[in-house]
């Protein structure tokens, strides 16, 4: 661990303030200061200055990097969350996206002055419509639960534009919770779609509900048991000869870079996860970028402006009268696409190809060396991630939470836990293609010995982790008397 | 590969242990007639000095802020960015983590969340701030959404000063849910405060300001809060964080939930986004509150820990009813923000205010004595940022002084058709005395 040799650390910024302190540097007012604030009603002014902290520089750079220490990321730790798509972010990405060229443009800068930047968007659209199989691609959603929001969106205004009223949108039971409540914030009636025990569609259950009110049908391929759909294609072929429009929620898309694609499968809409497929930094929680591909049917529907070509110049097309509106403030996530960019042009096609084809190797390898000591929870081969379940260990009164606090202490990242909710006890486990044969063995191996501690030794794995910066937390305290944010001890 | 790690005898080695032939055996369950039977058509894949060469010449068709000296603003500023921030930003436990799911493996990003939420309470005068949205523009569409929710009221009034591309994305999240926005004018650049009251009743959810607004001006906010509490209805008020050192806390004004476009707290301007959307309330809010939200508590030995709380309002958990939909936010750049404010500290926020203020003062003064030229709302207050007329079509001003690399400002005509003729000039700490005078120096030439 990172902090094993380090004291404890419990301080928040405002408890190394000290008055008089300070951190930043400012330049000499060259133009007169006193008569500026007398020009402002005096109702407007701040009264009392705000209680930010009063500390040196030093003090904000060893404060921030402990506070760093107290983190696993993917540059110190394996981080086998599932559907997260925790796989290396190339460094060569941050730099590009820190060109002064990207990172310090204006939004409003004219177009003929921020040609390189409408040609990187224009580009980048095009190659995620190609690798997705769809028309055309709307960078502008934020991450990927608006990608969704755009998405319904324009397949509601869709059904309008021909006078049909539609009023329903089915998702299945094994859905990310993204995907009822986008559909729901669109105005929509969600009815939940039965797996069968593997996770797959119930086809009979869809075909039960498929009808002229509903508006479309919103699936994860590979299905979040980390199953390919085999059906897929009769699904979306069904939901067509219903009138519904097929969305599919692109997760998981790591899984399949030119091996298939939404827009073959026979899907109207998908959207992208930058931050997932496409190794943009997670940061702790975002940001991300959730850019969304449709049909040539969807087309006239994409959010406000479309970076548009015409001859050698770009430009932001706001002219779409059928459009469902804006969503970003501006024109998307522009420094994750940079990122995102860079690495497609970095990749290639074979490179691509290679990443599902490793991801699945790595996702079937774990599984295989773990199936023997928990259950599975649907048969494989999987693609590119595999859902275990804790079910035996349940039996030692060892939970798949008390698998995951234990994995901290072994020296990994927690799967992802408790999801897909159809799954008792569920370990979801998404490997990545970044990562070697030995970090895989190294996780199996602390798989196998919490299999084994819980017929053996449960004290040490209720205890855990006993590693990491704090203990077990209290999260009924928390939520019982929210305390979020500090104040000075009275 | 490099970022491939498997070699050809790993591979066959884990074949072997699977039991399958090929990793083609793996993909049996994709339909072979939806297989992909040729490579993606992509361009061919650069090595890394290839790739920076390709990069470095669309990054050179850009006019960014450093080549080139800025007065855009609307939306997005200028302010100077202190060096620890990327620095302590690229921190890869930071970069490359994940929303803290395990606390236990979480605390540094958990921990500044919750220096955020207190540093941005604190700014806005709200009693609680959430971890971040996608960007101003969310942040104010999310809020409209809390107050329908609170008062089951289905009408939006906004002041005709909210950013024209906020009041878009508002519209779309309100298409859903079938809320109805109702736009009052600000034809003196501020809020006409009797139309207000004639737009405000009881069937009012929420009123909308922004101040400053979008074109520079300062709302009255205590008189917008009067208004609306009269109704029955939220004061939503729409702020620039960076603004707050000088500009009283919204919350002191009787706002009932603040959100705001973070940028200005050292996030970079990146062509749009990523930014930083501030959404903080009042406490009996808190239950509505979207996205993510850190408390304290404490761990089995009783240490002080921190935890993602509350979650029975988010998506993951409360599902077709959660408050929003969000999953992803914008940790970093609310990190970034948290490390700004932290360096700027108490006083530095109040000298940043200062010196924009007194910049964007000198730089209306200097630019209004340009012959032909005037300011739009003369009457109006404002902070960093005001509207100009121009003798002249502001576009073709801002190209001729775009030969001088100077980026006069935003022509207001594609916002708002009545202000065809005004330029919108911001000003921020970095912009020198010089500088302004050389943009007066070019307009003059340019208008004469």
């Amino acid at each position: 661990m990172p902090y094993d040799n380090q004291p404890e650390y419990d301080r928040l910024v405002f408890e190394l303030s000290s008055p008089g302190r300070e951190a930043f540097s400012l330049p000499e007012p060259d133009v007169p200061v006193e008569g500026a604030r007398a020009r402002i009603p005096a109702g407007y002014l701040r009264r009392e200055p705000a209680a930010l902290p009063e500390v040196s520089e030093l003090d904000v750079v060893r404060h921030y990097s402990r506070l760093s220490q107290m983190n696993y990321g993917i540059d110190t730790h394996f981080y086998p969350l599932g559907s997260c798509t925790m796989k290396y972010n190339p460094r060569i990405n941050e730099d590009m996206a820190r060109l002064p060229g990207f990172g310090r443009l204006h939004p409003l800068t004219p177009a003929p002055h921020a040609q390189g930047a409408l040609a990187l968007m224009h580009r980048l659209a095009g190659m995620l419509a190609e690798i997705s199989g769809m028309d055309a691609v709307s960078l502008q959603p934020a991450a990927g639960a608006q990608g969704e929001m755009a998405g319904v969106l324009m397949i509601r205004a869709y059904h309008a534009a021909r006078g049909e009223r539609r009023t329903k949108v089915l998702v299945p039971d094994s859905a990310h919770g993204t995907n009822p409540a986008t559909t729901a914030l669109a105005g929509y009636e969600v009815i939940e779609v039965k797996s069968t025990p593997s996770g797959e569609v119930e086809v009979d259950d869809l075909e039960r509900h498929l009808g002229p009110d509903v508006a479309a049908f919103m699936i994860t391929v590979p299905n979040t048991l980390g199953n390919f759909e085999p059906r897929i294609v009769e699904i979306t072929e069904r939901c067509h000869a219903h009138g519904a429009q097929v969305y599919m929620d692109g997760a998981n898309l790591n899984a399949i870079l030119g091996i298939t694609r939404p827009g073959d499968l026979g899907f109207d809409v998908c959207h992208f996860n930058l931050h997932k497929t496409f190794t943009t930094p997670h940061g702790g929680g975002g940001p991300g970028a959730g850019p969304v591909g449709v049909k040539a049917h969807l087309e006239p529907f994409l959010p406000v402006p479309v970076v548009t070509k015409d001859g050698e110049r770009y430009g932001l097309d706001w002219k779409r009268p059928k459009s469902i509106g804006k969503l970003h403030g501006f024109w998307g996530n522009v420094g994750m696409l940079v990122r995102a960019y860079a690495y497609i042009r970095t990749m290639g096609a074979e490179g691509l190809r290679a990443v599902s084809d490793n991801a699945v190797l790595n996702a079937n390898y774990v599984m295989k060396r773990l199936e023997g000591h928990y259950d599975v929870a649907a048969a494989g081969p999987c693609m590119h991630e595999c859902v275990l379940s804790a079910r035996r260990q349940k039996k030692h009164g060892v939970s798949a939470m008390d698998v995951a606090k234990r994995l901290l202490d072994l020296g990994f990242y927690a799967p992802s836990t408790y999801f897909p909710l159809i799954v008792e006890e569920a370990l979801m486990v998404e490997p990545t293609e970044t990562e070697s044969k030995e970090t895989l063995d190294a996780f199996c191996d602390a798989m196998i010995r919490i299999a084994r501690e819980a017929e053996t030794d449960v004290s040490v794995i209720h205890a855990a982790p006993t590693t990491t910066p704090v203990r077990r937390l209290d999260q009924a305290r928390a939520a019982r008397e929210p305390s979020l944010r500090w104040r000075p001890e009275a | 590969m490099r970022y491939l790690p498997n070699t050809a005898d790993n591979q066959r080695v884990m074949l072997e242990t699977i039991g399958a032939g090929s990793i083609e055996d793996l993909l049996v369950k994709v339909p072979a007639k939806v297989r992909l039977s040729r490579p993606l058509a992509l361009p061919p894949a650069l090595a890394e000095s290839d790739l920076v060469a390709e990069l470095r010449g669309l990054a050179g068709r850009n006019a960014d802020a450093d080549g080139w000296v800025s007065f855009l603003g609307g939306g997005a500023y200028d302010h100077y960015v202190p060096s620890p921030i990327d620095h302590l930003i690229s921190r890869g436990e930071f970069l490359t983590a994940y929303t803290p799911y395990q606390p236990e493996a979480s605390q540094g990003t958990l921990r500044s969340i919750y220096e955020y939420q207190t540093m941005i309470a604190e700014l806005t005068g709200m009693d609680v701030a959430n971890a971040s949205m996608y960007d101003g523009a969310s942040s104010l569409a999310e809020a409209v959404l809390m107050a329908v929710s609170a008062t089951g009221r289905r009408e939006v009034v906004l002041a005709g000063g909210v950013h024209p591309l906020h009041r878009r994305v508002t519209a779309t999240y309100c298409s859903g849910p079938a809320v109805r926005l109702r736009d009052v004018p600000a034809p003196a650049g501020v809020l006409d405060l009797e139309a207000a009251q004639r737009a405000v009743n009881g069937k009012t959810a929420a009123l909308v300001v922004q101040t400053p607004n979008f074109y520079g001006c300062l709302e009255d906010v205590a008189a917008a809060a009067d208004l609306a509490h009269a109704a029955g209805a939220v004061l939503v008020v729409s702020a620039d964080p960076v603004n707050l050192g000088v500009l009283e806390a919204p919350g002191r004004l009787g706002a009932d939930i603040v959100v705001g476009e973070g940028q200005g707290l050292g996030v970079p301007l990146s062509f749009g986004g990523p930014y930083l959307g501030v959404l903080a309330a009042k406490r009996e809010f808190v239950r509505r509150l979207p996205g993510r939200l850190v408390g304290a508590t404490v761990d089995l030995d009783g240490r002080r820990g921190f935890v993602l709380t509350l979650q029975t309002r988010e998506q993951h958990i409360r599902r077709a009813r959660a408050t929003s939909n969000i999953c992803t936010n914008v940790a970093l750049c609310a990190l970034m923000a948290t490390i700004y404010m932290a360096t700027l500290g108490k006083r530095g926020l109040v000298r940043v205010g200062e010196l924009a203020m007194a910049k964007a003062r000198y730089a209306a003064d200097r630019l209004a004595a340009v012959p032909g030229v005037a300011l739009r709302f003369p009457e109006a207050p404002f902070f960093k940022e005001f509207a100009l007329r121009l003798p002249r079509p502001p576009d073709r001003v801002v190209a001729r002084l775009a030969r001088e690399r100077i980026l006069a400002g935003l022509p207001l005509k594609t916002f708002d058709r009545r202000l065809a003729d005004c330029l919108l000039v911001a000003v921020t700490e970095k912009r020198t005395k010089d500088e302004i005078d050389a943009l007066a120096a070019a307009l003059a030439k340019a208008v004469a």
